[in-house]
């Protein structure tokens, strides 16, 4: 296995970082393969999938609970997963990491444990106009269970946020606060502080969707002064079904426990019983272990490169794509200019489903479609948007690439 | 270019996709709403039934991909002035031109049998069956208006 330096002295040799992903090298529809669906889900290089197996072939075993060595050692990985998990967003304690399948997994224990204990009829619970519908739908449903009210920060044509409305919505009514990082569609990366720090002055509770920035870029859990914090694995190089939510210690300690089951408990009579601290509250049954040795390993990989340098690499790439998308006619780019590592944009003349199967013909994958974006996309009139999003994996020479797709589109689609 | 690309998106539906036909409301008729959610396809079939229970006229509105407005065009051309049992059977013959191999599509489908290269694109065959989900529905109301007519 190749060496990545811990400490990247100069600019990461992303040709040799490439070529840790063996998905990549292959031809689709007999072109080479063009992956621009990271936002969806990213590729996995060979040291997360060596880890994985690793631990099939020598460790596996149910955690916690065992006295045998296999059981010790499949425990040791996973609360080390659950130590490295705290260090990557900067957590004053491990304690403070529950591992979950996921963001909308994370969403929905917070909104489901959290939100069931403490919102009421009458409160707010504040999104943004931009969320995903896994940061959106939970909260309906808690705000249908208990009759709170769900309240917006609208967002801008040019895909930011509204912030000179936020002091008329942060009322004290609001009990929690809920927002993404970056948005998938448009690629807005949102001034997490500066939202926490408003909700905080108002007593509200803060939830951040990191789905999109967990894989990106540096988080400090306690900078940005957020109580909740989620993100997925699968995006961020690691295994589907694994991830994890960030609570301050404080919050996650004064949540009730979520699923019950084996795992969760103090002790357990025929009547009732008593149930373990935070994070194990919250971890019912046997989890994804090999998840979470998966995320791990994702983790050392990330950090061996380096957060700062993907983020640099990505918005770089990002910043030509916009540039060079908005030069062909009748397309049309979404989103602020400062961006994220995608670009979502709209073609005059073809739909964005015609133009992902076009694409997909030319071994490009791009996303199209409403990105689980639907009130968004209504509001902006748009039937849905194409989306090219990268890593650290993808190239310039990718995008120009695309370019010449993209140009042959509008050629193939126009009128 | 590529074959597949070209046998999906021949010139034929690409026109009926930007200038599609029969684009429009009829008053008075059966209106029925049709929509793929997870690509956000949605269309209105307003059917107007004659005293047989044929299609006398038909019209759509709506927005989508080239695939499901280019079918949904075809299909107000081809099943227009129809019996409702033609109907039901060009929505068969349509469906399984788009679903499994047909070596000889029947003729009856005209121009629809353009539609033939979605088969190769499996995650297409529910844009290219928008409209016809919509007619069958459509059919399914006018035939119960015809038959509490006949009962009274």
């Amino acid at each position: 296995m190749r060496q990545i330096p811990l400490m990247p002295a100069t600019t990461p040799d992303w040709a040799t970082i490439r070529a840790d992903f063996p998905i990549l090298d292959q031809e689709v529809h007999g072109k080479p393969l063009i992956y621009f669906d990271n936002a969806a889900s990213a590729q996995r290089p060979r040291a997360v999938m060596d880890a994985l197996r690793r631990y099939d072939e020598h460790d596996h075993a149910n955690v916690h609970r065992g006295l045998h060595a296999l059981s010790t050692r499949a425990t040791e990985a996973y609360e080390s997963a659950r130590a490295k998990v705290a260090r990557y967003l900067g957590a004053a304690s491990a304690d403070e990491i529950v591992f979950t399948r996921g963001t909308t997994e994370g969403i929905n224990l917070v909104a489901q444990a959290w939100g069931g204990k403490f919102v009421r009829e009458g409160d707010v619970i504040l999104l943004t106009e931009m969320e995903h519908h896994s940061n959106l739908v939970p909260w309906q449903m808690l705000a249908e269970r208990t009759g709170a009210q769900l309240r917006f920060v609208p967002v801008r044509d040019d895909g930011t946020l509204m912030l000179e409305q936020l002091p008329a919505l942060l009322t004290p009514e609001v009990k929690l606060f809920a927002f993404t990082h970056i948005s998938n569609s448009l690629g807005t990366i949102n001034p997490v502080a500066e939202l926490c720090a408003a909700a905080r002055a108002v007593g509200a509770v803060t939830l951040v969707d990191a789905a999109q920035s967990a894989g990106h870029l540096p988080i400090d859990v306690q900078t940005l002064g957020c109580d909740f914090l989620v993100f997925s694995g699968h995006k961020m190089c690691a295994p589907t079904g694994s991830g994890a939510l960030y609570g301050r210690a404080e919050v996650l300690e004064a949540t009730p426990p979520w699923h019950g089951g084996g795992e969760m408990i103090q002790s357990v009579s025929y009547e009732r019983s008593t149930y373990k601290n935070a994070p194990h509250k919250f971890e019912a049954g046997t989890p994804n272990i090999s998840g979470a040795v998966g995320l791990g390993a994702a983790i050392d990989y990330l950090e061996a490169i380096g957060r700062a340098e993907i983020f640099e690499h990505d918005t770089k790439l990002a910043a030509h794509a916009q540039e060079r998308i908005a030069e062909l006619p009748g397309v049309r780019v979404l989103g602020p200019r400062e961006r994220a590592g995608l670009v979502g944009f709209v073609m005059e003349a073809a739909h964005p489903h015609d133009l992902t199967t076009y694409a997909d013909q030319f071994g490009l994958a791009l996303r199209g479609g409403h990105h689980c974006n639907q009130p968004l996309m209504r509001k902006m009139r748009l039937p849905g948007t194409t989306r090219a999003s990268f890593y650290f994996y993808n190239t310039t020479a990718e995008i120009d690439q695309m370019m010449d797709i993209l140009a042959g589109a509008v050629r193939f689609f126009a009128a | 270019m590529n074959t597949e690309l070209e046998e999906l998106y021949q010139e034929v539906i690409l026109d009926h996709s930007r200038r599609p036909r029969n684009f429009g409301e009829i008053a008075g008729a059966v209106r029925v709403h049709g929509d793929n959610p997870s690509c956000g396809d949605e269309i209105f079939l307003d059917v107007k039934f004659g005293a047989e229970g044929g299609v006398e006229d038909v019209k759509f509105t709506g927005q989508g991909c080239a695939i499901s407005q280019a079918s949904a065009s075809l299909m107000t051309l081809k099943i227009k002035g129809r019996s409702r049992t033609e109907a039901e059977e060009l929505l068969r013959a349509f469906h399984d031109l788009v679903t499994i191999e047909v070596a000889e599509p029947i003729k009856q489908l005209g121009d629809l049998r353009l539609l033939q290269g979605v088969r190769k694109f499996p995650q297409r065959v529910k844009c290219a069956m928008l409209a016809w989900r919509a007619l069958e529905q459509a059919l399914g109301q006018g035939g119960e208006a015809s038959v509490s007519t006949e009962s009274v």
